[in-house]
């Protein structure tokens, strides 16, 4: 098990060490980030199982054991996410949030939240991909170093797609009355967009 | 709450659709998501969860998580104080987050939804989301990860001098949207249209706005004895 161990601290400080990463203005923060999230999937596959069988777990025996729930969760989800998303896709088709986005820019743009940010914001808690796409939109229409693109970037990864995620999470245990649980999570969103504007105008501006 | 937003995607949807003339398209897309729901999202997930699933049973058989239980207690019992500390459900949750900070989602999801299973257990209203339920889903949806893997994968596509300028900025938002979706929800669940009636046939709830609300501490005898008159029964 040490062994093991010290054979993983080997393969971290290999990546870390500068020159390692293909593009040379990475921060050691990144890098080391970048390595930990690397590495862990295989420190993970390879560290419990060695782990439970020193401990004298049966190792074949319980994974499978353990993986047997896998299909049930996946199916149990289905009618949650067809209900949720089919909505969602509906009115993303309709065009809904451009509609939205165009009557609240210039009230947005006076409070000092640019008016780009608003369709890929609104598309945040209902679709990933969606989401995925605006970004993208952006980065091309107003360049990859400004300003509004980098309040975006920070926006895309201090949210997420609350819509999906409640689906995914209560529908795996039948939770139909889910009481504040949008509420809370809307607001953790909306928290999010703005925090990432002040921050950028703060540190970019 | 989520009736109303689910009625109101579908009926703004059609009325914004027919008069711009795209109800086509929402309808093709209605048919689209339904698909795409199961052989996009709900199948690919089947293998990758029982992989994780595999993966979590080891740790737990050879009591891993119980281990890194332990070593986040204070804050575990702070944020979900209705779980007892011991129980499985906070190694799972734990294991969740450590994965989503890491950005590893298709470990994440599976670890997540384990984690629900076991909150699921002590839940005594099937079907009716517990404050601890509430409270892990909207530390979630805050998106704790160190790394915005994703969005600085688009910058470097279209040639950014410094793609990796976002990390600290979205570490700081993260961390904003993170402590609002504790608050908001330690809020909320003591507002009295989110608060949970008591559960009639266990009776007290287990936290102690539950028990404050009941109608006296009736031990179980006593229940019997009401529940056997045919007043009491209706």
């Amino acid at each position: 098990m040490a062994v093991f161990g010290a054979f993983f601290v080997f393969l971290l400080v290999r990546l870390i060490l500068p020159g390692s990463s293909p593009s040379g203005h990475d921060t050691a923060f990144v890098r080391v980030v970048d390595a930990v999230s690397k590495l862990s999937i295989p420190f993970l596959l390879s560290v419990f199982p060695l782990y439970a069988a020193l401990r004298g777990v049966k190792v074949y025996e319980e994974f499978v054991e353990g993986a047997k729930e896998g299909f049930d969760v996946s199916v149990k989800i289905i009618p949650y996410l067809v209900t949720i998303l089919v909505a969602i896709g509906m009115f993303r088709a309709a065009g809904g949030i451009n509609m939205i986005s165009d009557a609240l820019g210039s009230t947005m743009n006076a409070v000092g939240f640019p008016s780009d940010l608003l369709p890929m914001v609104l598309m945040r808690p209902l679709s990933g991909s969606g989401t995925l796409g605006m970004f993208t939109e952006l980065v091309e229409r107003c360049g990859p170093d400004s300003l509004v693109t980098r309040m975006g970037g920070t926006i895309y990864g201090s949210t997420e797609t609350t819509f999906y995620v409640l689906a995914v999470y209560f529908g795996s245990v039948g939770i139909k009355k889910t009481r504040y649980a949008v509420l809370a999570g809307l607001t953790a969103d909306l928290v999010g967009v703005v925090a990432s504007v002040i921050i950028c105008r703060i540190v970019f501006g | 709450m989520l009736n109303y937003i689910w009625l109101g995607l579908v009926v703004v949807a059609v009325v914004i659709g027919g008069y711009t003339d795209h109800l086509k398209e929402v309808a093709e897309e209605s048919f689209k998501m339904a698909e795409s729901a199961v052989m996009k999202t709900a199948l690919p997930l089947v293998g990758i969860m029982a992989m994780w699933l595999g993966v979590m049973r080891l740790a737990e058989r050879a009591g891993l998580v119980a281990l890194l239980a332990r070593m986040m207690r204070p804050v575990m019992v702070w944020l979900f104080p209705e779980v007892p500390a011991d129980h499985p459900a906070m190694g799972a949750m734990l294991l969740n987050m450590a994965a989503s900070v890491l950005g590893l989602n298709n470990a994440a999801t599976p670890l997540g939804l384990r984690a629900m299973k076991h909150l699921e257990t002590l839940n005594p209203r099937p079907g009716v989301a517990t404050n601890a339920m509430c409270t892990y889903l909207a530390i979630n949806t805050s998106s704790i990860q160190l790394i915005p893997a994703t969005a600085i994968a688009v910058l470097a596509a279209h040639k950014s001098t410094n793609p990796t300028a976002i990390v600290g900025t979205s570490i700081m938002a993260t961390g904003c949207a993170a402590i609002a979706a504790v608050a908001a929800a330690k809020f909320l669940e003591k507002l009295p249209m989110y608060r949970l009636k008591p559960v009639p046939e266990r009776g007290p709830g287990r936290s102690a706005s539950n028990s404050a609300d009941a109608p006296g501490d009736l031990g179980p005898q006593d229940q019997v004895s009401v529940a056997a008159s045919p007043t009491a029964l209706q």
